[in-house]
C-alpha cells in the first residue's frame, strides 16, 4: 500500500497519533468487503475528515477507530495503531477501558444517544467516573463545570439538572461533546455531529470541535457527507467511495487540483453560495457491497473510463507530497482544469403579470401558538421561489397551509382567481389537482405496499383523469419523463434509491399535470450528488413545463441553482425577499447576512486556507 | 401539455436508472418469509392436521358419534380401538366427530371480532380525536371483563344458543383487536403518503383501507393467530362447562368433563381431546410467533449492510 508513504511524509517529526493500516471490513455471513485497503495516519491535534455517501463505507471506517463493527459486520484485517498498541487486537474488557477513555465518539443524533431519562450533569459525571481512578466527587464536580464551560454551555446547578429533552440540539450536541472530550482522548470520532442542526447552530458546533481538538492536541477523525463542512474544519480529507479512499490529500489540493474523477464530480454537484450555477448529478448509483465490479468501482460512471479500469483495482498512489489518488489517469485529471459545475442560470424573464398563487396575511398556529405571522407572499407563473429559513421559521408550515395540510390558518391564500378553503378535505377537485406538494423524505411518502404504478395511477384515478390502457401509457410517460424507465412502474418503493423513490414522488405530482409545485426539502434525504440531479430535474421540468414552484429549503446555496427570488424567514415572519442574487449577493437584513456566514461553503474553506477560487467558473 | 421532448435523459443528466436490471417480483409477503421458521412450518402442519382431521373426521369415524358400540368404559381393544366412553359411544368416533364445531365456532368468532375490532382500531388511529378516545374508552370497559366471564353470563342469559358463543367471544375479541390495530396504525398515520392521499382528496374509507390497513397487516397477522388460540380455549372451557348448544354432541370439551371421572380406568376418552386442544392452541401460537419473529426481523439470515 502506498498511503502510509504517503501520510507519513505529511507527518511532523512527531508520531501520529493514530495510525491506521489495511484496514478490510466484511459482512461477517457472506465475507463479502464493504471496506478495504484503507490506510490513513492522523496527527496529534489534527483533523481528517473523511467525505463520502451512504454506503460508502465512512462510518463503519469511523467505528472500527474504537473497535468497533455493527451488527452482521466484522473486522476481518488490517491494524488501527494507537500509543502503540493495536486496538483491534484488544480484548472486550480493554477495549470497554479504552473506549470513552483514549478513544471517544460523536455520535449524528445527539437526542438519541443521551438518555432521556437521565440529567445531563448525572451523564456527564458518568463518564468521568467510569474511568476516573483517584477522584473524589469534588474534583469531579470541578472537571464537570470545567467541561460545560470549555463547549460553551453555562456550567450552574439548574442547567446541569435538566433533562435531555429541556435543551436544543445545538445544546444536546455540545454535551455530546462535552463528554467525548471528558477524558482527555487522545482520538475522537465524530460521525456526521452536526447534521439535523440549523447553519448557525452547526457553525457553533464546528468552531468547538476545532478549538477543542487544538487545545487538547486530539487526533480526530470527522466523518460527513457534506464536504463545505469538512473543508471549513479539516486540513486534510479522504474521499471514500464504494469502501475505498479513492483520494486522500490536503483540503486546498482536492478542491483545487482533485486527481479523482468522483471527487471532481462530488465538488461539481455541490450548490455553490456565490454565481447560480445548474447542478450536475454523477449518472447511475454507487454499487453495494458485493455487486461492486471487478476494477475501479467508480469506473460505470466515469467518462474518463477505459478498458484498464474496469480490470484492476488501482492502486493509492501518491501524486503529491500530501495527495494520494487511486485512480491510473491521476495525473491527466490533475492537468485537466476541474471543469465547470454547469452553465449559469438562465432564468426566463420574471412574468410578473399574473400570480399563479398568493399569500394575503397568512397567520398559521399550532394549537394556540402563532407560528406563522402575517405572512404575504406571490408567486408568479413560471417562477421558482425559495422560501428559505431555519427550523421552526414556519417555512413548512407554510407550504402545508398553501396545500391544505395543515387547516389550522387564518388570512387568504388564492390560486390564479380562486380562494382557497383552509383543509385539502373542502377544496374542489380542481384546486386539489393543480397544486401538488412533493414531501422531505421520499422514504415516507410513498406507500411500501404499493408498486410505482399504482402510486403514480393513483392521482388519475381520483380526479378521473385516465383509467386502464391510458393511465398505464400515461404512467410510463411519467416515469419517463423524471428519467426512470417504465419498467418501473412494476417495482415497489423499498427496491428503489432514495434519489429513485423521489423521482417516483415527483411523477406521482406531475401526472395531476399541475400548476403550482411546492418542494418541502425535497433533496435534503438524499446524496450531493444525488441532489444534484433531483435538482437538475427539477430545475428543467420547472421551465419546460412552465410550472410555478415554491422550493422550500434550509440550504442556501441550493437556492441559487433554482430558483429566481428567494424568501427568507425567520420566526415566522419574511426578513427578506428579492431576487436570489441580491439577497444572497447584498443582503440588507443582519438575519440574511448572518445565516449567510454561517453557511459552510467551498469558496469560504478555500479562501480561509489562502487559495483563490479554483478555475472552476 | 406533458409530452416528451422537453427534457432527454442527457440533459436532465441521469441516464444511469435506465441500466438498472430489469425489475424484480415483489418482495415475498410476510406470511411467506415466516414460513421459512421452523417454529411457524410446525405450527401449520399441527394446525393444518387438526384442521384437516375435524374437516374428515366424519366421514373415516367407524361409527356414528352417538351409537353405542360395547359396555362403557371400556378399554381400547375389539371394535373400539380406543375404548368406550361413559355411555358406551366409542371415542375415536367422538373424537373424529367432535373437531368441527370447535374449530367452527371459533374461527367464525374471531373473524367476526378482528374484523370488527381492525376497523374500531383503524377509525380510533386515523381520527386522532374525540372519536379516537370514545372509541377506545367503550373497547376498554369491554376490556375490563374477563373474556370467559362475559361469555358465561351471555350464555345463562340467553341459552346456550351457538350464536350466542359466537356473539360472545366475537365482541371480547374485538377490543383486544382494537387496540392492537391502533397502536399499528399510529404511526402509519402519521407517514407523508397518508397525508399525500388526503392532500389529493381520497376519500377516507379508501385511506383507511387502502392505505393504512396493508401497513398494518403484520401485527394483525400476530394478533390474529393468538385470538384464534384464546377462542379455542375459551369455547372448549365452556362446553366442558356443559355450555355447548346441544348436550350430547360430540365436542371436544364436552368430552372431556364427560369423561374425566373414569381417567384412571379409561383415560383415552378425556385424554384425546384434552391432547387435540393442546396441541391446536400450541400450533396457532407458533404460527403467530413466527409471523413476529419474521415481522420483527429476528433469525434473520440475512446479514446487515
Amino acid at each position: 500500500m502506498t498511503t502510509p508513504e504517503v501520510a507519513e511524509r505529511s507527518l511532523e517529526p512527531t508520531q501520529p497519533a493514530v495510525s491506521v493500516t489495511d484496514l478490510e471490513i466484511q459482512i461477517a455471513a457472506t465475507r463479502t468487503p464493504v471496506v478495504s485497503d484503507v490506510s490513513f495516519d492522523i496527527a496529534a491535534g489534527e483533523i481528517l475528515g473523511v467525505v463520502g455517501e451512504s454506503g460508502s463505507g465512512k462510518t463503519t471506517v469511523g467505528l472500527a477507530l474504537l473497535g468497533h463493527a455493527r451488527r452482521g459486520l466484522r473486522i476481518a484485517g488490517g491494524s488501527v495503531l494507537l500509543g502503540g498498541s493495536d486496538i483491534l487486537t484488544l480484548g472486550d474488557e480493554q477495549l470497554r477501558r479504552l473506549r470513552g477513555g483514549s478513544v471517544s465518539y460523536v455520535p449524528q443524533d445527539p437526542a438519541s444517544s443521551l438518555n432521556p431519562a437521565l440529567r445531563v450533569g448525572l451523564q456527564l459525571r458518568e463518564v468521568l467516573e467510569a474511568h476516573a481512578r483517584d477522584r473524589d466527587g469534588g474534583q469531579i464536580d470541578e472537571r464537570v463545570a470545567e467541561m460545560m464551560r470549555e463547549v460553551a454551555l453555562p456550567d450552574d446547578r439548574g442547567f446541569l439538572k435538566r433533562y435531555p429533552h429541556e435543551l436544543s440540539g445545538g445544546q444536546q450536541q455540545r454535551i455530546g461533546l462535552a463528554m467525548a472530550f471528558a477524558n482527555r482522548p487522545s482520538l475522537i470520532v465524530l460521525d456526521e455531529p452536526t447534521t439535523g442542526l440549523d447553519v448557525t447552530t452547526q457553525a457553533h458546533v464546528l468552531s468547538t470541535v476545532r478549538e477543542l481538538a487544538g487545545l487538547h492536541n486530539v487526533a480526530a477523525l470527522y466523518v460527513s457527507h457534506d464536504l463545505a463542512v469538512v473543508a471549513a474544519l479539516a486540513r486534510r480529507v479522504a474521499v471514500m467511495y464504494a469502501g475505498r479512499i479513492v483520494e486522500l490529500g490536503t483540503a486546498e489540493e482536492l478542491f483545487s487540483a482533485a486527481g479523482h474523477p468522483y471527487t471532481r464530480r462530488l465538488i461539481g454537484a455541490i450548490p455553490r453560495l456565490t454565481g447560480g450555477r445548474t447542478l450536475v448529478g454523477i449518472p447511475g448509483h454507487a454499487a453495494s457491497p458485493g455487486n461492486r465490479p471487478p476494477g475501479c468501482a467508480f469506473a460505470p460512471r466515469c467518462s474518463l473510463r477505459i478498458e484498464r479500469c474496469e480490470e484492476e483495482i488501482p492502486a493509492l498512489r501518491p501524486v503529491g507530497p500530501e495527495h494520494g489518488v487511486r485512480c491510473i489517469r491521476a495525473e491527466e485529471v490533475i492537468a485537466t482544469e476541474q471543469r465547470r459545475a454547469g452553465d449559469p442560470i438562465g432564468h426566463p424573464a420574471a412574468a410578473a403579470l399574473s400570480g399563479a398563487l398568493r399569500l394575503d396575511s397568512v397567520v398559521a398556529l399550532y394549537g394556540r401558538q402563532e407560528v406563522v405571522h402575517s405572512v404575504s407572499l406571490s408567486l408568479a407563473e413560471h417562477e421558482c421561489l425559495a422560501l428559505v429559513g431555519e427550523s421552526g421559521s414556519g417555512k413548512t408550515t407554510i407550504g402545508r397551509a398553501i396545500a391544505g395540510l395543515h387547516h389550522n390558518w387564518t388570512g387568504k391564500i388564492t390560486l390564479g382567481e380562486m380562494p382557497l378553503q383552509a383543509s385539502a378535505r373542502r377544496r374542489s377537485d380542481e384546486a386539489r389537482r393543480r397544486i401538488q406538494y412533493i414531501f422531505q423524505n421520499p422514504y415516507g411518502s410513498l406507500n411500501p405496499r404499493k408498486s410505482v404504478g399504482e402510486i403514480i395511477e393513483q392521482p388519475l384515478r381520483v380526479f378521473g383523469t385516465a383509467r386502464g390502457r391510458e393511465a398505464s401509457t400515461r404512467v410510463a410517460e411519467m416515469l419517463e419523463r423524471v428519467a426512470l424507465t417504465a419498467g418501473y412502474a412494476a417495482r415497489y418503493p423499498d427496491q428503489l434509491s432514495g434519489g429513485e423513490r423521489q423521482r417516483v414522488a415527483i411523477a406521482r405530482a406531475l401526472v395531476c399535470d399541475p400548476a403550482v409545485l411546492i418542494c418541502d426539502e425535497v433533496t435534503s434525504a438524499l446524496d450531493v450528488s444525488v441532489q444534484a440531479a433531483i435538482v437538475e430535474l427539477l430545475g428543467n421540468l420547472q421551465r419546460d413545463l412552465g410550472l410555478s414552484m415554491l422550493f422550500i429549503t434550509h440550504n442556501l446555496p441550493l437556492v441559487r441553482s433554482i430558483a429566481q427570488r428567494v424568501a427568507v424567514l425567520h420566526q415566522g415572519t419574511i426578513a427578506e425577499l428579492g431576487d436570489v442574487a441580491q439577497v444572497l449577493g447584498a443582503p440588507e437584513q443582519p438575519y440574511t447576512r448572518q445565516l449567510i456566514s454561517d453557511t459552510p461553503s467551498l469558496e469560504v474553506a478555500i479562501a480561509e486556507v489562502g487559495l483563490a477560487e479554483p478555475e472552476v467558473s | 401539455m406533458i409530452a416528451g421532448s422537453g427534457i432527454t435523459p442527457s440533459s436532465a443528466g441521469i441516464t444511469a436508472a435506465a441500466d438498472v436490471p430489469a425489475p424484480t417480483v415483489r418482495p415475498t409477503s410476510l406470511l411467506r418469509r415466516s414460513l421459512r421458521l421452523w417454529r411457524t412450518r410446525i405450527g401449520v402442519i399441527i394446525v393444518g392436521g387438526l384442521v384437516l382431521l375435524a374437516i374428515i373426521g366424519p366421514y373415516i369415524a367407524p361409527y356414528g358419534p352417538s351409537t353405542p358400540v360395547g359396555v362403557p368404559n371400556a378399554t381400547p381393544g375389539g371394535k373400539a380401538v380406543l375404548g368406550t366412553d361413559y355411555l358406551g359411544q366409542d371415542v375415536l368416533s367422538r373424537f373424529l366427530y367432535g373437531g368441527r364445531n370447535i374449530l367452527v365456532t371459533a374461527f367464525i368468532a374471531t373473524a367476526a371480532g378482528l374484523i370488527v375490532g381492525v376497523a374500531i382500531g383503524l377509525i380510533a388511529a386515523y381520527a386522532r380525536n374525540a372519536l379516537d378516545d370514545v372509541l377506545m374508552r367503550i373497547m376498554d370497559v369491554i376490556l375490563a371483563f374477563p373474556q370467559i366471564m362475559l361469555a358465561l353470563v351471555a350464555v345463562a342469559v340467553v341459552g346456550p344458543h351457538a350464536w350466542v358463543i359466537v356473539l360472545a367471544i366475537a365482541l371480547t375479541t374485538a377490543p383486544r383487536a382494537a387496540r392492537v390495530a391502533r397502536g399499528a396504525a399510529l404511526p402509519v398515520v402519521e407517514r407523508d403518503f397518508i397525508a399525500c392521499s388526503e392532500a389529493m382528496g381520497v376519500p377516507r374509507w379508501r385511506i383507511l383501507f387502502g392505505e393504512l390497513l396493508p401497513n398494518t397487516l403484520g401485527p394483525l397477522m400476530v394478533e390474529a393467530s393468538l385470538r384464534m388460540t384464546y377462542s379455542i380455549g375459551v369455547i372448549a372451557a365452556l362446553s366442558y362447562l356443559g355450555l355447548s348448544p346441544n348436550p350430547n354432541s360430540p365436542n371436544w370439551g364436552t368430552m372431556i368433563q364427560e369423561n374425566q371421572i373414569v381417567l384412571p380406568v379409561q383415560p383415552w376418552g378425556a385424554v384425546m381431546p384434552i391432547i387435540a386442544i393442546a396441541l391446536l392452541t400450541i400450533g396457532t401460537g407458533l404460527i403467530g410467533d413466527g409471523i413476529a419473529r419474521t415481522a420483527a426481523g429476528i433469525d434473520r439470515a440475512r446479514s446487515a449492510e
